[in-house]
C-alpha cells in the first residue's frame, strides 16, 4: 500500500473545523430550488425524441423485422435494430450477453427489440405501432429450478453451462465433521422474493453528435466510466471521442449501475440523424428494464455448541438471474463471501447457483447479493438462540468475530464497531426489560450485519487508482474539485468539499465541486459497493496535503517562521504564536502561485492487496467494513394477518461520520427499504413472464404513513484506512431490518416467517399451523 | 403526430404568460416542455409519485394529471416561484421550507422534494402551526425513496418551529450520549 492511502484517523490541523458536525450539502440549495439540472431537463435546439419497442415475448426468435412503415410517418428520423448496434456488452468483462437492441432472439417481456427516433414523443410512439416483428415463440423458462436441469432451448446459446449463469462452490475447513460435532443443528429453508429499486427519476439519456465526431453522452447513470468504456465498445469509438456526463440524478441504489440499453440507442440515433437524441423510460419500462435485486432460495444448516458458539454453516442458494449476466457473477459470489462477520464461522461451506430465466435481468440493488442470505442467517441464527434458551442479543455477542483479524475466508477486518451497535439498540430499544414480555401481538427482534466500504477488486483488472482526484487554485480564492466520483444523491460531492475545505482551511463556500464528467474529471470507478467516501476521501486528502504543503511553505517563508506555526482555518490563515499575523487564505494563494507556479494538485487511492489465496478470494475483500444492529419493534394483528413495523432502531459503525446529519439519512433510508422489502414490495411475473405490476401504485412501495419511525445512532470505530477514520454507511444499514421483523415477529406471536415477503396470508397460514401444532384452539388476543 | 394546438393564459409564479401547446398535454408537460420550469419533476406520469406535484390557486394538484387546458386563467406556483416569492416579500434567499429541508439533510436525490416541499408549503400557508399528523398527512400522497422521511419531518418541523419560535424535537443522533465505542 502506497504511503499517499493512509492519512491517520485525525483533523489536519489538530481538531476539526468542518467534519462530524451537520453541514449543507454542496448542491442542497440548487435542488431545493428546482435550479439543479437532471438528465430529463436537458434540451438542446433541434433535439429529437426515442422510443424503444419491447418484447412482448419472453422467449421467442426474431425471424423478422420491417421498419419501412415507421420510416415512412412524417416526422420520423431514423429507426435501428439489433443489426445496428451487433456488438455485445455487459458490465463484468467476463460476461459480455447484452445487446443495445436484440438480435436474433428475444429473452424477456420488456427486452428492447427496435429504437425510433422522431420529432416529439407521440410521433415516436405512434412510429413503434408500425414496426412489424415476427417471432418464433421458444419455451420460456420463469421457475429457477428448472433452469437448473433443462438447457434446451438456451437462454444464451452455446454456452457449455446452459442455462446456469454462475456456480460458485467454495468450503473453508471442515464444515460437515464441525456440523456432526456440534451439540445443536438448525437447518431450514428461506425464500428471499424479487425487489426492484424504483428511484423516482426514471431513466434518461440524452445524446449530441458534433461534426468533428465527438460523442457526448449525458446520462442518469451512477457509473459514469463503466457507461464510457461499454459505449466506445458497443459503438466501435475511440474512448477519446466521447464524453460522458452524469447530471445530477434522481436516485439509482444501483439500479443504474449497468449500462442501459438506451445509452446506446441515443448515441446511435444521434449519429445516424445528425441531431440530438433524447429518451426517457417510462415508469412502466424502468420495471421491465430493473436490474433489481435477486430472488434466492436458501438453504442453511448451523451447528453450534451448547454454549452458543457457532461451529459450522452449510449454505446452499439457488439464484434467480433473470435473462441477462448483469453482475451476476459478483452477485454468485456476494452471496456466500460477504456473511462471514460480524460473527465467527471457524467453518463454512457455501454453493451459489445463479441461474438464467425469462424474466427481467437482475443486477445489484443496495447491498448487493448480501440482503438475501444475511436475512436467511439471521432468523436461523434467532431459531439457534430459541433452541439452546439464549438471549438473541447474547448469541450475537458471543459469536462477534472481532476487529483486527481475518475471516474464514480470508477477509480481512479492521475496524469494527458491532458490540457498541448491540449495546446500542438494546439500550435505546428498552430491550431487556421489553423483549420476551410485551402483550401478544407485540414484539421486538434483533438483527446484524457487515457490509463492504468499497472492494479492491475493480471490474475490469488493472493496476491503476481506483478513485482519482484533481484540485485547481483560483485566485479568486476558490478551489474546485474535480472528481469522476458519482453523487447519486447520498452526498458524494458533498464529502468532497468537506475534506478539501478542513484540509486546506477554508469555508465551505470557498469550494465548488465538478463531478462525474469523463472530459473534465479525472477516473473514478463509480457510485457501487459503497466505495465513494472511502475512497474518493482518501483521494481528496491525498490532493489536499499535497496542496497544503505549497500553501504552507509559501506563506512561512512570508512571515519569515516556522512551517509548524501556520495554521489555515474557515479561509483565514494564522500565524499560532503572533496574533498579529493573519491573512485571508485568497492572500496565501497568491502568495504560493508567485513562488510555485500555477496552483493545482492532483490525489488519488488505491486499495492494497487483500483477499484470500483462492479462485475468487478476492471478491467481497474490502479495505474495511461496516457493521450494523437493527432492533425492530412491530404489531400483529392477528385477525387480519397485517403486520406492522412501528419502529426500527439502527445503529451503524460507520467508522466516522463526515457529517453526521448524511449518515444519520443513508441510515435512515437503508432501514426504510428494508422495511419495505419485509411487508410491502414484490417484483413478480406473471404466468407468461409479464410482470404483475408495473407501476408505483401496483408495486408498493411506502408512503409518509406506510415508514416506521426510524431512530439513527452512529457508532464510531475510526478504521486505520478510511478518510479521517470514516467507512460506508449507504447499503450496510439496509440489511438487518428485514430479518429483525422476521424475528419480532416471532416475539410477537410465536410464528417464524421464512419466505418474504410477509404479507397477511402468510402470516395467518403460519398462525393457522401454530395452533394446529400446539393442538390449542388458541384465540386471537389470547394472551401469551 | 402533432395534436391540435391550443392558445393557453395562466398565472405562472406570479407572472402571466401565453403559450401555446397541442390540446392533450398536460400542465406537466406545457411547464417542463413549453416553459422551462424543469423544477416540477415526472416521476411516473400516472399520479402514483407526487414528483410533479405544484400549487394551483394555492392547493397540491398532480400536474401530470391536470390538463393544461382545464387550468386556463388560473395562477400556478412551481418550486422556482417560492425564492422570488420570498424575496418579493423582503426575504433573503430561498424559502424558509426550501431552506429548512437544505439544513435537515432532506434533500438527498432531491428529485421527488419540489413536490414535497410545495406539499409542505401549502400546508404551512393554510396553518402555520400544523401537528404531526396533520404534517404526515399532508405529505401521505408524495413518495420518497431516499430518506425514510425522517429528515423531511425534521425539516417541516424546523420550518415551522422558526416561524412560531417552537423548540425542534432533538434528533436521535444529537443524543447527549457521546456517539461511538463504550
Amino acid at each position: 500500500m502506497a504511503a499517499r492511502d493512509r492519512h491517520g484517523k485525525d483533523a489536519p490541523w489538530g481538531e476539526f473545523a468542518i467534519v462530524g458536525k451537520p453541514q449543507r450539502k454542496v448542491d442542497g440549495l440548487a435542488k431545493a430550488t428546482g435550479a439543479a439540472i437532471y438528465a430529463d431537463d436537458i434540451a438542446l435546439p433541434g433535439m429529437l425524441h426515442a422510443k424503444t419497442l419491447r418484447s412482448p415475448h419472453a422467449h421467442a426468435r426474431i425471424v423478422s423485422i420491417d421498419a419501412s412503415k415507421a420510416l415512412a410517418l412524417p416526422g420520423v428520423h431514423a429507426v435501428i435494430t439489433g443489426k445496428d448496434l451487433p456488438v455485445k456488452y455487459g458490465v463484468i468483462p467476463w460476461t459480455p450477453d447484452e445487446n443495445a437492441l436484440a438480435v436474433d432472439k428475444v429473452r424477456f417481456i420488456g427486452d428492447p427489440v427496435a429504437a425510433v427516433a422522431a420529432v416529439d414523443e407521440d410521433t415516436a410512439n405512434e412510429a413503434l405501432k408500425r414496426i412489424q416483428v415476427e417471432y418464433e415463440l421458444l419455451h420460456a423458462y420463469l421457475d429457477p429450478r428448472e433452469s437448473l436441469t433443462r438447457h434446451d432451448p438456451a437462454i444464451h446459446e452455446g454456452r457449455k453451462e446452459g442455462n446456469v449463469s454462475k456456480n460458485v462452490l467454495l468450503e473453508f475447513g471442515a464444515v460437515d465433521q464441525a456440523l456432526a460435532t456440534s451439540d445443536v443443528i438448525v437447518e431450514d429453508e428461506y425464500t428471499f422474493h424479487g425487489t426492484t429499486h424504483a428511484a423516482i427519476e426514471p431513466h434518461c439519456a440524452v445524446a449530441q453528435y458534433s461534426a468533428d465526431c465527438v460523442l457526448t453522452v449525458w446520462s442518469a447513470t451512477q457509473i459514469t466510466h463503466y457507461v464510457h468504456r461499454a459505449l466506445a465498445r458497443v459503438l466501435e469509438l475511440p474512448p477519446h471521442k466521447i464524453r460522458v456526463v452524469q447530471p445530477c440524478l434522481g436516485g439509482a441504489f444501483g439500479g443504474k449501475s449497468d449500462p442501459f440499453s438506451l445509452e446506446f440507442c441515443v448515441a446511435k440515433l444521434a449519429m445516424k440523424t445528425g441531431r440530438p437524441v433524447k429518451m426517457l423510460y417510462t415508469r412502466e419500462e424502468v420495471f421491465y428494464c430493473h436490474r433489481g435485486r435477486h430472488p434466492m432460495q436458501l438453504r442453511y444448516r448451523t451447528g453450534a455448541s451448547q454454549d452458543g458458539k457457532l461451529q459450522g454453516v452449510d449454505a446452499r442458494v439457488l439464484i434467480d438471474g433473470g435473462s441477462y449476466s448483469s453482475f451476476g457473477l459478483v452477485t454468485t459470489y456476494y452471496a456466500g463471501q460477504l456473511l462471514t462477520g460480524p460473527y465467527a464461522f471457524p467453518t463454512y461451506r457455501f454453493d451459489s447457483t445463479r441461474v438464467f430465466t425469462n424474466k427481467p435481468p437482475c443486477g445489484p440493488k443496495r447491498g448487493h447479493g448480501s440482503v438475501q442470505p444475511r436475512f436467511a442467517f439471521e432468523v436461523q441464527l434467532d431459531q439457534l438462540a430459541e433452541k439452546l434458551a439464549l438471549d438473541p442479543i447474547e448469541i450475537r455477542r458471543r459469536n462477534f468475530v472481532g476487529e483486527h483479524t481475518t475471516t474464514v475466508n480470508g477477509q480481512r477486518i479492521t475496524s469494527n464497531g458491532f458490540l457498541a451497535c448491540l449495546d446500542q439498540v438494546e439500550r435505546a430499544s428498552d430491550w431487556k426489560t421489553r423483549h420476551g414480555k410485551l402483550p401478544f401481538g407485540r414484539g421486538l427482534g434483533v438483527a446484524g450485519s457487515m457490509y463492504i466500504s468499497g472492494t479492491n477488486y475493480p471490474v475490469y483488472p488493472n493496476q491503476m487508482p481506483q478513485a482519482g482526484i484533481q484540485l485547481k487554485v483560483d485566485r479568486s480564492g476558490l478551489v474546485l474539485a474535480f472528481t469522476g466520483g458519482n453523487d447519486i444523491g447520498q452526498g458524494s460531492n458533498s464529502v468532497v468539499q468537506y475534506i478539501v475545505a478542513e484540509e486546506l482551511g477554508l469555508a465551505l463556500d470557498q469550494v465548488r465541486v465538478v463531478a462525474a464528467d469523463t472530459d473534465l474529471c479525472p477516473v473514478d470507478l463509480g457510485a457501487y459497493s459503497s466505495r465513494v467516501t472511502f475512497m474518493v476521501g482518501n483521494a481528496t486528502i491525498d490532493a489536499c496535503r499535497k496542496l497544503r504543503t505549497e500553501l504552507v511553505e509559501a506563506l512561512a517563508a512570508h512571515w519569515k517562521i516556522d512551517a509548524k506555526r501556520v495554521r489555515l482555518i474557515h479561509g483565514e490563515a494564522l500565524d499560532l504564536e503572533d496574533s498579529t499575523h493573519h491573512l485571508p487564505i485568497v492572500e496565501v494563494f497568491h502568495l504560493a502561485e508567485e513562488r510555485f507556479d500555477t496552483l493545482g494538485a492532483t490525489g488519488s487511492y488505491n486499495t492494497p492487496e487483500l483477499g484470500g489465496p483462492y479462485r475468487g478470494g478476492t471478491i467481497g475483500a474490502s479495505p474495511a467494513y461496516s457493521f450494523t444492529a437493527h432492533v425492530a419493534e412491530v404489531t400483529v394483528d392477528v385477525e387480519t394477518g397485517r403486520v406492522r413495523c412501528e419502529k426500527v432502531w439502527i445503529a451503524h459503525d460507520c467508522g466516522r461520520a463526515l457529517n453526521p446529519m448524511l449518515v444519520a439519512g443513508q441510515m435512515e433510508g437503508s432501514a426504510y427499504m428494508g422495511v419495505a422489502e419485509a411487508l410491502m414490495e414484490e417484483h413478480t411475473v406473471n404466468r407468461f413472464g409479464l410482470h404483475r405490476g408495473p407501476s408505483l401504485l401496483d408495486y408498493r412501495i411506502p408512503t409518509s404513513v406506510d415508514t416506521p419511525e426510524l431512530a439513527a445512532l452512529i457508532v464510531e470505530s475510526l478504521d486505520p484506512e478510511g478518510p479521517y477514520g470514516s467507512k460506508e454507511a449507504g447499503e450496510g444499514p439496509l440489511h438487518p431490518s428485514i430479518p429483525a421483523i422476521s424475528n419480532a415477529i416471532f416475539d410477537a406471536v410465536g410464528i417464524r416467517l421464512k419466505h418474504l415477503p410477509f404479507t397477511p396470508g402468510k402470516v395467518l397460514a403460519a398462525l393457522a399451523e401454530l395452533r394446529a401444532h400446539s393442538g390449542e384452539p388458541t384465540l386471537a388476543g389470547e394472551a401469551r | 403526430m402533432r395534436g391540435r394546438m391550443g392558445l393557453l393564459h395562466l398565472r405562472i409564479n406570479g407572472d402571466d404568460v401565453e403559450v401555446a401547446a397541442p390540446s392533450h398535454w398536460t400542465l406537466l408537460e406545457v411547464l417542463r416542455y413549453r416553459l422551462g420550469l424543469t423544477g416540477s419533476k415526472q416521476g411516473c406520469d400516472k399520479g402514483d409519485c407526487g414528483a410533479c406535484t405544484v400549487l394551483l390557486d394555492g392547493k397540491p394538484v398532480l400536474s401530470c394529471l391536470t390538463l393544461a387546458r382545464t387550468v386556463e386563467g388560473r395562477a400556478v406556483t412551481t418550486i422556482e416561484g417560492l425564492m422570488p416569492a420570498h424575496v418579493a416579500a423582503g426575504g433573503k434567499g430561498a424559502d424558509p421550507v426550501q431552506d429548512a429541508f437544505d439544513r435537515c439533510g432532506a434533500l438527498q436525490c432531491g428529485f421527488c422534494q419540489s413536490g414535497i416541499m410545495l406539499s409542505a408549503r401549502a400546508l404551512l400557508d393554510r396553518n402555520p402551526n400544523p401537528s404531526d399528523e396533520d404534517v404526515r398527512a399532508a405529505l401521505a400522497g408524495n413518495l420518497c425513496r431516499c430518506t425514510g422521511y425522517t429528515q423531511i419531518y425534521q425539516a417541516v418541523e424546523l420550518a415551522i418551529a422558526e416561524a412560531t419560535g417552537k423548540r425542534p424535537t432533538p434528533r436521535s443522533w444529537e443524543s447527549a450520549e457521546p456517539r461511538g465505542s463504550p
